[in-house]
């Protein structure tokens, strides 16, 4: 109960930060779509409509509150230039990201479910065979991935797997006609370079999560008591790690997701990511924000996931005295 | 204890050569140790630390701790040589026909899972009894351990339970399969004088009742003397002499089994003193929400010792902490030397905190490992004396020359000296200050006995030289006996009696002094026998 108080708290925190950075942009909308030669009066008028003429604090909290009725506020793009036309074709935020967020949760719902599995596979025969050459090429490998920038990665793939072997394509053009075989197919490229990025950093944690429970007292007293090494791992070490793990998990979830913005733009995919960079290049506030926001919630809700799996996993906090 | 058991032999050790790496070189941990057991015999291990004796009970499975190899020797175990069986060929024997109980009961129980799972778990892998059948039978056991609630008991995890508990529990889980050999590695050196004995007796008894044999590993003597039929001493690395339990207390023919016996002979005549040094009244104190001092007044006479003894969780180390400022008291005051000290420490002055200095149970921990041993006795001398330079090098050399070191030690870091020698730094240190009270806060627990002895006698040459009042706190009996001019109980954050040593060491007792005392082992063999026909009475 704490933790999610905690969790309400921190996204709090998030929106006034973000909320204030934005703020302090240099230039505004109204500049920008007006261009450097447009008149003070008419600057002031498209100002006064969208509401960039009230003090920061008044429009923070008539922003919060719509936000809290699920209304993320209107994009400024797309908006005639001239009021009262007829010709208005602004979005509302929220239709203009839901379809984008399905897509990019798609994309990393996808490399997760790759990731994942296979991370904690490695890593967990990697602890079993110790200083093998399995290990040694294994932490190796990994150390280069996790070093490589995505878009490096990105490239790697694009050049490996689309251009010398053309197997996939190169831009990952979804939209909602698509099957969910065309989906799969599309995005291969993009979910091989957001598993590959996160799938080390996890791969390295677990097992050195596993390493360090092998080294405990009980371990040694299960291997007296005749436990294969099958059984040293799943039935004593496994449930004794699942907290560090699911830890590392939720920051790659996060850092997934926060990396798709470069790899959705890699391979031009509509996502949010996109969309966010899009927005802020074209000053775009209320998208901005709301992208901002949905990023800092789901990195606050992946966390408070991992720490209820710690604490379900854990009979000490499950079980008081 | 009968001592006509059977002479079937149930193992063999021959010639065990075993090699551990560390500091990135191999060393030999055993050269050659031999041992044979018979069927329901108890064979006693003992020797201070890194005498090679749980080395050597592991070997008995034929494992070795990672990092260590068997280079030689047979390990024959009803006539299988356990040194040439493969890992998989040895699970079959580890845990059903050889089971370990380990030191630390509370960290070798699988924290995720429940006890019962774990005391079944590997009769379970023999699958010759289906698991309800096995279930109940550790209730049984559970309930020949004395354990409370034996029915629901093994349904907790290990964080539920107590020590002692979790000990009875490990035997439990040890017998459950009806191995043919338990191997026993200092079951009780973690547990309070007063638990210690339950688990003692618990553990005999059990192990009579189901004839099993058992090696018995330990550094007590007095523990070991209950226990065993036989007593093999280790040191080094090599045995110095096996004999019968009876025989080898009565008559010990090697030196340094002697000088293992005679710790305990070390004497101090009391004396007390009208004038005290430091005087707390009244004091309460607690951690957060939790109150762990109740009213607790103590005085400590000038140039004596007083030793606070009592049971972990007694609140002990906490009175230390509250006339150290460390933590300051809720309610009581302290007197100094006549003038009341203030409960935090910040508000102490500069030669309030000089007269008043501490040494820890753990000199590892309580030296920094990258400061120099000059550098260590260097800065209180600077510190609180403001000596400097060459006179300062004098000091240092000097109390060095006082603790029975000497200037080759200077430059030395703490990972280059012994345990002992450790412990000797430490009180240079807190002499250095040239403190008018010194508080050892269980300074020998962590020593071997001769190496006790030889720090319990420093630090009374140190007293009759330099007048300086110890409170000695501790739960070491002999300790306090070896020490005292006045002995403090404490019991669950009270203070049960203060008096002189001969007052609060003879009867009559207050009841839990009398526990406390009844509870501390002795050298005699039917020591436990005769403790618990009186107590049963």
């Amino acid at each position: 109960m704490l933790r999610l108080s905690l969790g309400l708290v921190t996204v709090f925190a998030f929106s006034v930060i973000i909320f204030s950075t934005f703020s302090f942009l240099p230039g505004d909308f109204a500049t920008e779509i007006l261009g450097q030669s447009a008149t003070k009066s008419a600057v002031k008028a498209l100002r006064a409509e969208l509401g960039l003429d009230k003090p920061p604090v008044t429009r923070y909290f008539d922003w919060l509150g719509n936000v809290f009725q699920g209304d993320f506020g209107s994009s400024f793009s797309g908006r005639s230039k001239v009021q009262g036309d007829q010709g208005d074709r602004s979005r509302e935020v929220v239709g203009l990201i839901v379809p984008r967020l399905k897509n990019t949760l798609f994309l990393t719902g996808v490399a997760a479910m790759l990731a994942i599995p296979l991370s904690l596979i490695l890593g967990i025969s990697a602890a079993l065979y110790r200083n093998s050459y399995y290990d040694r090429s294994a932490t190796g490998v990994s150390l280069v991935t996790v070093s490589s920038p995505e878009f490096f990665t990105a490239y790697i793939f694009i050049l490996l797997l689309a251009t010398l072997f053309p197997v996939f394509p190169t831009i990952s053009n979804v939209d909602e006609a698509s099957t969910l075989a065309e989906r799969f197919y599309r995005t291969a490229l993009p979910v091989f370079t957001l598993t590959l990025i996160t799938m080390g950093h996890m791969m390295r944690m677990t097992r050195s999560a596993i390493i360090n429970i092998l080294s405990s007292e009980y371990i040694e007293m299960a291997k007296l008591s005749g436990a294969s090494r099958y059984e040293v791992i799943v039935k004593h070490a496994l449930p004794n790690a699942w907290a560090p793990i699911s830890q590392v998990i939720a920051i790659n979830l996060a850092y997934m997701l926060i990396g798709s913005v470069v790899v959705e733009y890699v391979f031009n995919y509509q996502g949010i990511g996109r969309l966010m960079v899009g927005s802020v290049y074209n000053r775009d506030l209320p998208v901005v924000q709301a992208c901002a926001l949905i990023f800092a919630s789901t990195y606050v809700i992946l966390n408070l996931i991992a720490d209820l799996i710690g604490i379900i996993s854990n009979p000490r906090l499950l079980y008081p005295k | 204890m009968t001592l006509n058991k059977s002479k079937e032999l149930l193992l063999e050790m021959k010639n065990i050569h075993i090699d551990g790496f560390s500091d990135e070189r191999w060393h030999k941990i055993l050269k050659g140790v031999d041992l044979t057991l018979h069927r329901g015999e108890i064979l006693g291990l003992i020797g201070e630390s890194g005498a090679g004796k749980s080395t050597m009970g592991k070997a008995a499975m034929g494992y070795t701790q990672p990092g260590c190899k068997i280079i030689k020797g047979e390990i024959n175990f009803n006539g299988i040589d356990l040194a040439k069986l493969t890992e998989f060929e040895k699970r079959k024997i580890w845990g059903t026909k050889i089971s370990y109980v380990a030191q630390s009961a509370a960290a070798s129980f699988n924290p995720a899972h429940r006890l019962m799972e774990q005391t079944i778990s590997a009769a379970n892998r023999l699958k010759i009894n289906p698991t309800d059948v096995l279930k109940k039978d550790a209730v049984q056991l559970y309930e020949s351990l004395q354990l409370p609630d034996s029915e629901n008991i093994g349904d907790r995890y290990p964080h539920q339970v107590s020590g002692g508990q979790l000990q009875r529990i490990m035997t439990a889980m040890a017998m459950s399969p009806r191995p043919e050999l338990i191997i026993f590695d200092e079951p009780t050196t973690a547990l309070d004088v007063t638990t210690q004995v339950e688990v003692l007796s618990a553990m005999r008894s059990i192990v009579d009742k189901f004839n099993t044999a058992a090696i018995y590993i330990t550094h007590d003597l007095a523990v070991v003397a209950q226990m065993a039929d036989r007593i093999k001493v280790l040191r080094y690395g090599e045995e110095v002499e096996e004999a019968e339990t009876r025989e080898m207390l009565s008559n010990p023919k090697e030196e340094y089994t002697k000088s293992l016996w005679s710790v305990r002979s070390l004497i101090k005549p009391e004396e007390t003193n009208e004038d005290y040094m430091l005087s707390i009244k009244n004091i309460d104190a607690a951690y957060g929400s939790s109150k762990v001092l109740h009213n607790v007044s103590i005085d400590i006479p000038k140039g004596k010792t007083v030793a606070i003894v009592g049971e972990s969780g007694s609140g002990k180390s906490t009175t230390a902490r509250v006339i150290t400022g460390l933590l300051p008291q809720l309610k009581g005051e302290i007197i100094f030397d006549g003038k009341k000290l203030s409960p935090k420490l910040e508000q102490r002055s500069k030669e309030e905190l000089r007269r008043i200095q501490i040494i820890f149970q753990m000199p590892d921990t309580a030296m920094n490992p990258r400061q120099t041993v000059d550098e260590i006795i260097g800065r209180p001398i600077e510190f609180y004396q403001g000596i400097k330079g060459e006179e300062r090098e004098a000091k240092v050399i000097e109390l060095l020359k006082m603790i029975e070191l000497d200037e080759t030690f200077l430059d030395r870091l703490p990972s280059e000296l012994s345990g002992g020698q450790k412990q000797r730094i430490c009180i240079a240190r807190a002499l250095a200050a040239n403190p008018d009270l010194i508080i050892c806060d269980e300074v020998t627990s962590a020593l071997d006995q001769i190496v006790q002895e030889g720090i319990l006698k420093l630090l009374q040459n140190l007293q009759k030289e330099l007048g300086v009042t110890y409170i000695f706190i501790t739960h070491d009996i002999a300790t306090v006996k070896a020490i005292s001019d006045e002995i403090v109980v404490m019991y669950q954050g009270e203070v049960v009696e203060q008096g002189l040593k001969s007052k609060i060491l003879n009867p009559p007792y207050p009841d839990y002094t009398e526990l406390l005392l009844s509870s501390v082992p002795e050298m005699d063999p039917d020591w436990l026998t005769n403790l618990l026909n009186k107590r049963s009475s």
